[in-house]
């Protein structure tokens, strides 16, 4: 019994290191520093934040005569105001971006999974190559290529379109790296055998069996490329041209740009209130899923 | 049996020609959209090819390797590249180091860190904030007549308000810490997986045999964390060679001051805009080339290296880790 509870004892980390009294006073210190720490983090990572809500609250004088904590009362107006400006269309612009993450969501969410499927279930002869070439264009950043891809969205007269900033999200390796070793975990081969055995066609099996057990792979992704299509700048600055296309992260470079000087201050934080709001409103909703999401898939074991 | 048996291999014959039909779509895309056009990229680093006024195209002429060494020269490759890679270097030493020490917190027995949910979704959060809004946020607030300045110079801490933007030292701090914001985050829940997958059994018999806080980790841990450090370090290096939102707002896309914030995707930016498309292709190349050097050290490391385990942010066993 005794052997026990000592055993027990030499289990407990917080018994191994055996130096009593000092121990315990090392512990509890450590522990006010890394809370320290943690808050003055914490501190770091949302006072920008709390700064531009708070600024975006206020006109353009009390803006530029000091800065304090206390929410001034004209949220409202700045937004009025903002949508109301006639070189920043923004619900315009909020419309198109909605539009164009959403669609490219979908799309980089289901051709993955098929991608990742085909790879995963079938045993054809170029499987292996076509696996290992996904994992090598992984790497190749797509700013790279995008002279050629501004030629060739030319050429096919796409230029100011949508179409080149939504399409090409069919062919995106990372989200098909991470449903493939998503499917590996929890896709047994025998559940195929069997809808195959019920007459069930290779594509529908697809669509109505595998489709619905991937469904949380699937979700992370599509927040994560929703996010990226959302915040994405530089592709679409080379494309889109006129003013009624305009996505979000545009109408930002061109408060910077040009107007920055001829802005009431209260505006500018609107605007970006505006650009950040819907992605952290989401983020807070769903920040337990995106989080596990983030390393699955990361490194390859 | 033998009838059986061809039957079946008949049958999976017919059914794996249904791969094709499943990675067709991604196949196509990316040859249209991305493979062709990185070819095409290829092939106009090699021809003079700009346009002069609104729609005056001069070329393509073949000049052969001349538009890389006018990048080169000309353009300051060099400079952009050490610019690029200076403000990567600033970010993310205190990037690696606040996420190892973070990532050790939170997985220590001894600390059992509470409110773990509440930090990891705070410090993940600036990762999904738009970069471009995030530096124009910046850029609003540390502006010459901006809070920041207001704030210190009503409070008496500094004389007269800083015009941080027209300083090398600050424009590239900032650069820097916004970098640093974004992902620290996202670093420390990548270290935290990886020290969740050693086997705990390792670290505690060491602290049964008497090692300290720091021996455990040096002796330990670290070692065999190194894999996947490795994997952070380059893997965040080839998305630092991409650095481009943030400086590009920062400094309304011109470097300021005096070019020591253009970064390699700025100068190839502004090439793309401008239209001399010869030195955006050179531009294009030298960094496939950079990158693919990096990516090559990435994967020996996550292909042939078996001493990475699976990295999983579910605890490993029995439910060790110190989560909660």
């Amino acid at each position: 019994m005794s052997e026990v509870i000592k055993q027990k004892k030499l289990i407990d980390p917080n018994n191994i290191d055996r130096r009593g009294k000092e121990s315990k006073f090392r512990l509890y210190v450590s522990r006010v520093v890394s809370y320290l720490v943690l808050a003055f983090l914490t501190f770091i990572c949302i006072f920008p934040f709390v700064m531009l809500i708070v600024n975006a609250t206020k006109s353009h004088t009390a803006i530029t005569q000091g800065f304090d904590l206390i929410p001034g009362t004209r949220f409202i107006l700045n937004f009025q105001n903002m949508i109301d400006h006639d070189n920043m269309p923004v619900l315009s612009a909020l419309v198109n971006s909605l539009f164009i993450a959403t669609v490219s969501a979908s799309l980089t969410t289901y051709f993955s999974a098929m991608t990742a499927y085909g790879i995963h279930t079938y045993a054809f002869k170029f499987k292996n190559a076509a696996f290992t070439f996904i994992l090598f264009i992984m790497m190749i950043p797509a700013q790279v290529s995008t002279l050629g891809f501004l030629n060739l969205i030319a050429q096919m007269n796409l230029k100011d379109s949508f179409i080149p900033l939504i399409v090409p999200a069919v062919a995106s390796p990372a989200v098909f790296y991470y449903i493939k070793q998503y499917m590996q975990s929890i896709l047994p081969h025998e559940v195929i055998e069997s809808a195959r055995a019920d007459g069930a066609g290779e594509f529908r099996i697809f669509n109505t069996i595998v489709l619905p057990m991937i469904k949380p792979a699937i979700a992370v992704q599509a927040i994560f490329s929703f996010v990226f299509s959302w915040n994405n700048y530089f592709v679409p600055n080379l494309v889109i041209s006129s003013k009624e296309k305009k996505t979000i992260p545009l109408l930002i470079a061109q408060l910077r740009n040009a107007d920055y000087a001829s802005f009431d201050m209260g505006q500018i934080y609107m605007m970006i209130c505006i650009a950040i709001l819907p992605i952290l409103v989401v983020y807070l909703f769903l920040s337990r899923y995106i989080i596990s999401g983030i390393t699955a898939g990361s490194v390859k074991g | 049996m033998a009838m059986t048996k061809t039957k079946k291999q008949k049958k999976l014959v017919n059914y794996s020609k249904w791969g094709y039909f499943f990675i067709a779509p991604f196949f196509i895309v990316y040859t249209v959209f991305a493979l062709i056009p990185l070819l095409n990229t290829f092939y106009y680093s090699f021809f003079e090819l700009y346009t002069v006024g609104i729609n005056d195209v001069k070329g393509p002429f073949f000049v052969g390797f001349d538009n890389y060494v006018e990048v080169v020269t000309k353009f300051k490759f060099f400079q952009y590249l050490g610019n690029t890679m200076i403000m990567w270097v600033m970010g993310f030493v205190p990037q690696i180091l606040v996420s190892l020490l973070l990532a050790l917190w939170f997985t220590s027995l001894r600390l059992k860190i509470k409110g773990q949910k509440f930090f990891k979704t705070v410090i993940y959060m600036p990762n999904l904030i738009m970069a471009s809004a995030f530096a124009m946020l910046f850029f609003a607030l540390f502006s010459k007549g901006g809070p920041v300045n207001l704030y210190l110079v009503e409070k008496g801490i500094i004389p007269e308000a800083i015009d941080f933007l027209t300083s090398v030292g600050w424009t590239r701090s900032l650069v820097a810490f916004m970098n640093f914001l974004m992902w620290f985050g996202n670093t420390t829940i990548l270290l935290m997986a990886g020290i969740m997958g050693i086997d705990q059994s390792l670290i505690e018999a060491a602290q049964i045999d008497g090692a300290r806080a720091s021996q455990t980790f040096f002796r330990v841990i670290l070692p065999l964390l190194t894999p996947i450090l490795i994997f952070v370090i380059i893997t965040s290096m080839i998305g630092g060679v991409q650095m481009f939102d943030i400086p590009q707002i920062l400094t309304n896309g011109n470097g300021a001051p005096n070019n020591t914030t253009m970064t390699l995707v700025m100068s190839l930016n502004q090439h793309l805009v401008s239209k001399n498309f010869g030195m955006a292709g050179a531009i294009s190349v030298l960094m496939f080339i950079f990158t693919m050097m990096l990516g090559g050290i990435v994967l020996k490391i996550t292909m042939g290296d078996n001493k990475i385990k699976k990295i999983n942010t579910t605890p490993k066993k029995n439910g060790k880790g110190g989560r909660k």
